[in-house]
């Protein structure tokens, strides 16, 4: 049984792992995407051939090794920019990740532009990434860290989002395109349209959104747009800032070093064009290079499919997992609002025990606060247990993890 | 170990109905932890009366291994010898949960009972009886559970 029109089998038989056996023969359905996905053969074969055959350090020598490097390092930033369609690529500045994209920011853009006893505008149901950053900023300028609040159905209540606005002292408001514990996709259009008539920026984390559909940096008319590479099928280690040219521009770097130098005297130097004006130091080239393979993958199957895809697998798992006896279910049941993530918990089944036993039959699945402590205090749970999809996952596997679930809540005696 | 040998009825009767769940008023020892992997929290209270626990509670959230570990370490400590109390090993607590061959995952659940009860024993002997090299050996075991 497969669902929607991807070709489930071809995929799989992309991601070696899959075939993997867990204690003692169990086959290996892995549900713990949104923390980090699994990796094709085509983007491991990129990273095998880059230290192969051509690794080199790039920008700087003239020999043909270092022009391939620097070639295939390049190519893929185009393909970034094309991916979320940037306008131009000198926009997409690579990173080590997420976190760092959002520190970089925070440090840069933040020094400059927050002062004393401005706001800060984030959500409750951030990751612990998107709230920290601002913390220290807030401390260090004397600024405030607000929080739009979530509603019983998991979704943000943006009243509160205008009632920040009207004092007038808002600077950013920084906030997931998709909530990484209740998958809830965030209404981003509006927050953006509703802050910028106040000239207020807006900062999209977007790890949780563009591994799972289509991003468009432009028509989201967002200020800065954040995302990591190993939860979209590449490596670890490679993340992305992407910010408009005139923002980027005006911010001083983030670290000193090579590459982001024009020039470096005694006691004065002059910063390098963007984007190498924040990619101080060697850059992770090979996890670049095959972070392109992981985009080519996404481009094979398309954004919309790949949508489709996890949409159908969700609302099977949702269905499924609602009869199980004593599930709580967090997060709304409108799919349109919704991405493939699902957290639960089962009668008084802590979160671990949970995840002990299922990962018994060979399911992984995560257990805990999922870095947004913030969130576990609004649920006021301790922790929830979390199933997250991808393309390579199918209806079976969900039949295994809804039999798993049984078994657990017989062990429990609920 | 299976999760059928972990989660006996007893483990899960410990977790359901935790014994000297609770705190104590001023008590000799208090002492808080978390684990930062799990969020899961534990506090103990303890009083100590001519060499000897007197009184004994735990307060705190977590899965059945870390509730039920710490209730059962409750009932072992009291009224027993401070000196036995402060000698308590890994593996007294392991066996005396009936869970010998925890895995290295889920370890650190059985174990945070004790980790709580060795810091609390160590701030009680730093700075009420001002023992410093007992407490420092027991810092010491604290630090080296996990």
């Amino acid at each position: 049984m497969q669902a929607s029109t991807l070709n489930i089998e071809n995929i799989r038989k992309d991601f070696p792992i899959l075939q993997r056996k867990v204690h003692t023969g169990k086959p290996l359905v892995y549900f713990d995407n949104a923390a980090t996905s699994q990796k094709p053969i085509q983007v491991i074969d990129a990273i095998r051939d880059y230290y192969l055959n051509y690794n080199s350090n790039i920008h700087r020598a003239v020999h043909q090794l270092a022009e391939e490097s620097t070639a295939a390092f390049e190519l893929t930033r185009d393909k970034v920019a094309k991916f979320i369609n940037a306008k131009n690529r000198e926009e997409v500045v690579f990173v080590r990740g997420t976190t760092e994209a959002i520190n970089l920011i925070a440090y840069s853009w933040g020094r400059q532009n927050v002062q004393k006893d401005d706001i800060i505008v984030t959500t409750e149901y951030e990751h612990h990434s998107n709230i920290v950053p601002w913390q220290l900023l807030a401390k260090e300028k004397g600024a405030k860290l607000q929080y739009i609040g979530v509603d019983d159905k998991g979704e943000l209540i943006l009243d509160q989002l205008d009632e920040y606005l009207d004092t007038g002292r808002v600077k950013l408001v920084t906030v997931s395109h998709m909530s990484n514990v209740l998958g809830t996709i965030s209404p981003v259009e509006e927050i953006i349209r509703r802050c910028h008539k106040k000239g207020v920026k807006v900062l999209l984390d977007a790890a949780q959104s563009v591994p799972h559909m289509k991003a468009d940096v432009q028509k989201l008319d967002c200020d800065f747009f954040v995302f990591s590479a190993h939860k979209m099928l590449g490596p670890t280690g490679v993340g992305v800032l992407w910010a408009r040219r005139e923002i980027l521009d005006s911010m001083p770097p983030f670290h000193g070093g090579g590459d982001m130098i024009r020039e470096v005297h005694k006691y004065e130097t002059t910063w390098n064009d963007l984007p190498f004006k924040f990619e101080a130091g060697t850059p992770n080239i090979a996890d670049v290079i095959g972070f392109s393979a992981a985009i080519d993958y996404l481009n094979a199957i398309g954004m919309d499919k790949v949508r489709e895809h996890e949409v159908e697998l969700t609302k099977y798992a949702l269905d499924k997992i609602s009869a199980v006896k004593g599930i709580v279910l967090y997060g709304t049941s409108d799919m349109s609002k919704r991405g493939g993530v699902i957290s639960f918990n089962l009668g008084d089944i802590h979160p671990h025990d949970l995840a002990t036993i299922i990962d018994e039959d060979g399911v992984a699945i995560r257990s805990g606060h999922h870095c947004a402590q913030v969130l576990m205090e609004r649920l006021e749970v301790a922790a929830t247990s979390r199933a997250s999809f991808y393309i390579y996952n199918t209806k079976d596997e969900i039949d295994v993890f809804i039999r798993s679930l049984n078994r657990a809540r017989e062990l429990f005696r609920i | 170990m299976s999760s059928a040998d972990i989660y006996r009825e007893i483990i899960l009767d410990y977790y359901r109905n935790p014994r000297n769940y609770g705190k104590i008023e001023n008590p000799d020892i208090s002492k808080h932890d978390s684990n930062p992997l799990c969020g899961d929290e534990l506090e103990m209270h303890i009083n100590i009366k001519d060499n000897k626990v007197s009184d004994v509670k735990f307060s705190g959230k977590g899965c059945a291994i870390s509730q039920a570990s710490a209730s059962m370490l409750t009932e072992l400590i009291m009224g027993k010898d401070f000196d036995y109390v402060k000698k308590l090993t890994k593996e007294d607590i392991l066996e005396n949960l009936g869970l010998p061959d925890l895995g290295p995952a889920r370890i650190k659940c059985a174990l945070l009972s004790l980790k709580v009860l060795k810091y609390g024993i160590y701030s009680y002997l730093s700075e009420k009886l001002n023992d410093t090299a007992s407490a420092d050996k027991i810092k010491e075991e604290a630090s080296g559970l996990f």
